[in-house]
């Protein structure tokens, strides 16, 4: 009691107090199933329940939010006893502790519920659930088993069901009984002899809906290990839409009632007729297609195998066209030739020298003549003039003159012939020349009228 | 063929009409798909004729045999179960 008074450990915060409460509180009671009756329970807009849990002597806080509360089969109220499991908070800003709650059932289901969750739990864990062991259904099974109650409304359902959708269905009917001590024990023998029969194709296990403790055999291990263990496909249809058994989680499939079970299990017959039937239709229209198209393709090919004797004819045709067009070339090609070379020798007949040589020699030999002729009577000509002109030239001699009584006067010393008296000086000497011998004078008078001075 | 269940016959029917439609088979396949197609056809329709109606309680004997006996249903078929227990 006389604790010393340190300062660092005596004297808490508020806040720290609370603080180390709410640690020490909420490690302890991580997770506790408590049990008590409701009160003071309302819902505000947040959609979370607040309540208070009490029992004779003590009460407690206690929450359920949003997201665990709408998954309740129940709805609270005050006054129920009921059982859940919920953790410890301490709402520090208040100092107030409260449990939070995560699962809720009415009282007396408790127990079961806790079993429940712990075996749910337990098996899970163990991978019985996993998707990896479910087995696909038969598309159509020749023998169903049934393990129900003969006496239940589920087998009624299912035959009903059964029938309807395929009237010569073969179902056998395992009698079990579906609650009660025994029942568990009956189900997983069932289960286990009818995988020792080698002609049932799938399993349906059903039983009509109830509370927990009705459906307690299929919340059993052993039951879930008979499914599991099953090596026939097993289809649980336990109870209704909204019960779920730890059967339904091993089962293959879970079918939410017993005639849903056996809607998923058995096939409608008439679809069944219907689809054989479309596929017979369809192989005999697929193969009057199949032919169609090759008789088709033949056909196309056969058209196109054209007779080998038209060919022949074009080309016969053709051979015919070609020889006549190569004739017609090759006449009028050496037609061609034949015309020019006659042209070319004309033309070189015409032309050939020898008859031109002829003729130059003809006409040079003319101009010969001519040129002779010519010169005989230019030399004839010239000779006439030469003594014509020797004539006159004899006549033209001034000695000649002389000899018939002229004289010519000339300068002395310059010779030069006076025609004129003017060109002479009087007293000037003058040579003048006679036909034989020559006198010299000296000019006396003159006249420039020669008549009267002569 | 006779040991074939019918979803397998069914399946197989299915893939024959697919083959014959696809039309690449070379003709003998073909018929040969499509014999063998009919056949399918008539095996899965006799299986569905053929089933007997069965709806019996299972029993095991003393040696775990199974052991059969007629079912009484409630439902007002016409058939075996007999009538008005209503």
């Amino acid at each position: 009691m006389q604790s010393p008074r340190t300062p660092q450990n005596s004297v808490y915060t508020v806040s720290r107090l609370t603080a180390d409460i709410k640690s020490l509180i909420e490690e302890r009671f991580p997770f506790v199933w408590i049990t008590g009756e409701i009160s003071n329970f309302s819902v505000p807009l947040s959609g979370h329940f607040y309540f208070t849990l009490k029992d004779d002597r003590a009460q407690i806080s206690a929450v359920m939010f949003r997201g665990q509360n709408k998954n309740l089969k129940f709805m609270p109220e005050d006054g129920l006893s009921v059982t859940g499991l919920g953790r410890l908070s301490v709402y520090e800003p208040r100092g107030s502790y409260q449990i939070i709650f995560e699962l809720l059932e009415p009282k007396g289901v408790g127990a079961l519920q806790i079993a429940f969750e712990q075996l749910k739990a337990r098996l899970s864990e163990q991978g019985l659930f996993d998707d990896k062991h479910k087995k696909p259904l038969p598309f159509l099974p020749r023998k169903i088993a049934v393990v129900t109650s003969p006496s239940g409304a589920a087998v009624q359902d299912i035959i009903h069901i059964a029938v309807r959708r395929f009237d010569t269905i073969q179902l056998f009917i395992i009698p079990v009984q579906v609650q009660g001590a025994k029942a568990e024990i009956e189900i997983a023998d069932a289960l286990d002899w009818l995988n020792t029969l080698d002609d049932i194709d799938v399993a349906i296990v059903a039983r009509g809906g109830g509370s927990i403790e009705d459906l307690q055999a299929f919340n059993s291990e052993l039951v879930a290990r008979a499914i599991f263990n099953s090596t026939i496909p097993v289809v649980s249809a336990v109870g209704h839409e909204t019960d779920f058994t730890i059967a339904d989680f091993v089962a293959d499939l879970r079918a939410p009632t017993p005639s849903a079970a056996a809607e998923l299990v058995i096939p409608v017959k008439q679809d069944l007729f219907r689809q054989c039937l479309r596929f017979k239709n369809s192989l005999n229209v697929g193969i009057y297609n199949y032919i169609e198209k090759r008789l088709l393709a033949v056909r196309e090919l056969s058209k196109r195998l054209a007779d080998p004797r038209r060919g022949l004819q074009d080309m016969r045709l053709r051979v015919d066209d070609l020889t006549a067009r190569y004739l017609r070339a090759t006449h009028n090609f050496l037609r061609l030739r034949h015309e020019r070379l006659h042209w070319l020798n004309e033309r070189f007949y015409t032309h050939i020298p020898l008859t031109h040589i002829k003729k130059l020699n003809e006409k040079l030999h003319v101009l010969n003549n001519n040129i002779l002729n010519l010169f005989k009577i230019y030399i004839k000509s010239k000779n006439f003039n030469l003594s014509e002109v020797m004539i006159k030239l004899e006549t033209l001699n001034p000695q000649a003159i002389l000899s018939r009584g002229y004289s010519i006067t000339r300068t002395i010393p310059d010779a030069k012939v006076v025609k004129s008296a003017g060109s002479v000086q009087i007293g000037q000497n003058l040579e003048i020349l006679l036909a034989k011998g020559a006198l010299t004078c000296q000019v006396g008078g003159k006249s420039t009228d020669g008549e009267k001075n002569i | 063929m006779a040991k074939k269940t019918f979803e397998q016959s069914m399946k197989q029917l299915e893939q024959i009409v697919q083959e014959l439609e696809s039309g690449d088979l070379p003709l003998e396949k073909a018929l040969k798909k499509f014999e063998e197609g009919i056949q399918l056809s008539q095996s899965c329709t006799e299986m569905l004729d053929k089933t007997e109606k069965k709806i019996s309680l299972l029993l095991k004997d003393p040696d775990g045999k199974p052991l059969e006996s007629p079912f009484k249903t409630t439902e007002a078929s016409s058939d075996a179960v007999e009538a008005g227990d209503d």
